[in-house]
């Protein structure tokens, strides 16, 4: 009790003062994320007030004549998106997996380059695309594949199959790091178990281990797939920016995020406020996408008592 | 179980799906691994030819004019990226106290930690509009520090949940010995709990730094773009690397221009890299030292 006497304020005080301090430290976040509606609704309320539900539905997009339809936009980002994941899938999961058998010396260092990877900025990966991987598609790519139906006999590098491809490029270290994380929880006695019994390591991994950790690899793949939705600067360089509804592979298109990117800086007006409810509408599909990984996730840990991200 | 993996199968087509499967899982090592290297690659070679002194240490001019260089975006990106670190790391490091100190159990503290979470994985260009909105419009002018405060909102749950994770990893009989000590909850927490996950933290912070540091999107129509050295941080456009790399790769028909961006590129990648590799070298060493 000498001691406390001592300072003018008591403890107690100071304790209380420092957990409000904290609170207001985590309070910015509820904010933010009541702002970010309120300030994209309320810039994005005269395009709503003047377009109506069609903007949704609309793909006319002519700014000099005032026309603004949202859905090749919204569609072009689901393809991309969607491209990106089929690709991203199968070898972030097959890249984990070797990557938890790998011997040390070969996997240390392999874990670690795909980390840098995650690292490297999204504009580099952008201005790779557009100097490096466009002509290469041009040129390598395209002209053999163009055959297939749906991808396109009119090609110049751009477009969704450029876009998707780099992007699934950028998603494939987060995906890959989760369902590492994952694997790694596995117990090691439940994989020697199944290959007591005689099972390959194909079978280990995909009957047993991929059941095991089904919940987190799902957390994972919910992650790219956020990554992937609001990508910007790797996919404005390389989609070719047109609004026109996805027809085929190899074709242009434009994702809402270059959309914003491209001309926003130019816009005034309506043209603004139409890019703000672009931009509300990606928030919303940011939104869902976040809320059902993160009840995912919650759900998978109560329920099984997994992985948790 | 029995009916999907292990069925009656002929070993010999076993075999073949586990080869076949190995054989695919290297190619996607193959395919991650060179597609970085790849991109590294191209990054120094076409940027190295670019660098000199005139380039790290000559301001950005219109093209034509002699003399030209990026010193203008390289100290205009540290002060973006630092100014955000000010604006955003603080409460952030407060809020994931809060999380892991006070709010572990409460309802309140579980839905900040979901908000948190859903901040993380938000567009980039999403914070940008925002802080277009909240902070270009009113003031009529785009800064410097608008563009600090959008890297400062991306940082922020970064930050938060990584403050908050290291914090988790403090085991409880450090904290309850310290308080059985008679040490109020405040100094347990800021000299015993945040003193002992001090690595982590840093780690942390370094990280959330570097990621904030290469973002373009939420720059585009915040900090702007301008020739000028970065001196009115608070009140007019401030030169940056990356919106700098955006404009001089794709507006620029010149070889030149290009050529630049593509210095200026390999700046930005040794920088964030080089921030990745030092953070986790530091940590790896003090976790096991």
């Amino acid at each position: 009790m000498r001691n406390r006497r001592k300072h003018p304020i008591s403890p107690e005080t100071i304790d209380r003062v420092f957990k409000y301090t904290a609170i207001a430290g985590a309070i910015p976040v509820l904010l933010l994320m009541v702002g970010f509606l309120i300030q994209l609704c309320w810039n994005a309320w005269p395009a709503f007030r003047e377009f109506g539900f069609n903007f949704l539905i609309s793909v006319k997009w002519d700014p000099v004549a005032g026309e603004y339809g949202a859905l090749p936009a919204i569609a072009g980002t689901i393809t991309t998106t969607a491209i990106a994941l089929a690709i991203a899938i199968p070898l972030s999961f097959t890249t984990a997996l070797f990557l938890v058998d790998a011997p040390g010396w070969l996997g240390t260092p392999l874990s670690h380059a795909i980390d840098l990877l995650a690292a490297i900025p999204s504009i580099i990966y952008g201005m790779w695309g557009l100097f490096v991987l466009i002509p290469f598609m041009q040129l390598y790519i395209q002209p053999r594949l163009a055959w297939i139906p749906f991808m396109g006999e009119d090609y110049n590098g751009f477009g969704f199959a450029t876009s998707g491809l780099i992007l699934a490029l950028m998603i494939m270290p987060f995906i890959c790091a989760i369902m590492r994380d994952v694997f790694r929880m596995v117990p090691s006695v439940l994989r020697e178990a199944v290959h007591g019994i005689g099972a390959t390591r194909w079978e280990t991994a995909f009957d047993v281990t991929m059941r095991y950790g089904k919940r987190g690899l799902l957390g994972g793949i919910f992650v790219g797939l956020g990554r992937a939705v609001g990508e910007t600067m790797a996919v404005l360089f390389v989609i070719g920016n047109i609004h026109e509804l996805p027809r085929t592979l190899f074709g242009s298109g434009t994702t809402i995020a270059s959309t914003l990117a491209a001309n926003f800086a130019e816009a005034e007006g309506m043209f603004r406020s139409v890019l703000f409810a672009l931009g509300l509408v990606l928030l919303l599909m940011s939104f869902g996408v976040q809320i059902v990984a993160q009840w995912w996730l919650i759900y998978a840990v109560k329920k099984s008592g997994g992985y948790n991200g | 179980m029995v009916e999907h993996g292990f069925r009656r199968r002929p070993l010999f087509f076993r075999k073949m799906a586990d080869i076949l499967s190995r054989t695919f899982a290297l190619l996607s090592v193959a395919l991650a691994v060179s597609g970085m290297i790849w991109i590294i690659w191209v990054t120094i070679s076409y940027g190295a030819g670019a660098l000199s002194w005139e380039f790290l240490l000559e301001p950005t001019r219109p093209w034509g004019l002699p003399k030209n260089g990026v010193a203008n975006a390289i100290i205009g990106t540290i002060l973006v990226t630092f100014g955000a670190a000010v604006i955003g790391v603080p409460p952030a490091i407060l809020g994931g106290i809060y999380l892991s100190e006070f709010g572990k159990h409460s309802q309140i503290g579980s839905f900040m930690r979901f908000c948190t979470n859903v901040m993380m994985g938000m567009p980039s260009i999403i914070i940008g509009l925002f802080v277009y909105a909240v902070m270009v419009v009113p003031t009529g002018r785009f800064s410097g520090f608008a563009g600090s405060l959008a890297l400062a909102v991306i940082m922020f749950p970064v930050v938060m949940r990584t403050t908050e994770d290291i914090l988790l990893m403090v085991s409880d009989t450090l904290r309850e010995s310290a308080l059985a000590l008679g040490m109020s909850r405040t100094r347990t927490t800021l000299c015993i709990v945040c003193r002992s996950g001090r690595t982590g933290l840093i780690t942390g912070i370094l990280l959330a730094i570097a990621r904030a540091g290469g973002e373009t999107a939420p720059l585009l129509f915040t900090a702007m773009w301008s020739d000028a050295w970065p001196t009115r941080y608070f009140s007019q456009p401030t030169a940056n690397l990356p919106v700098l790399i955006n404009e001089y790769a794709t507006n620029s028909p010149y070889d030149e221009v290009q050529a630049m961006g593509w210095g200026a590129a390999l700046l930005i990648t040794a920088a964030i890299l080089g921030m990745n590799i030092v953070s986790r070298i530091f940590f790896r060493e003090k976790k096991h030292g």
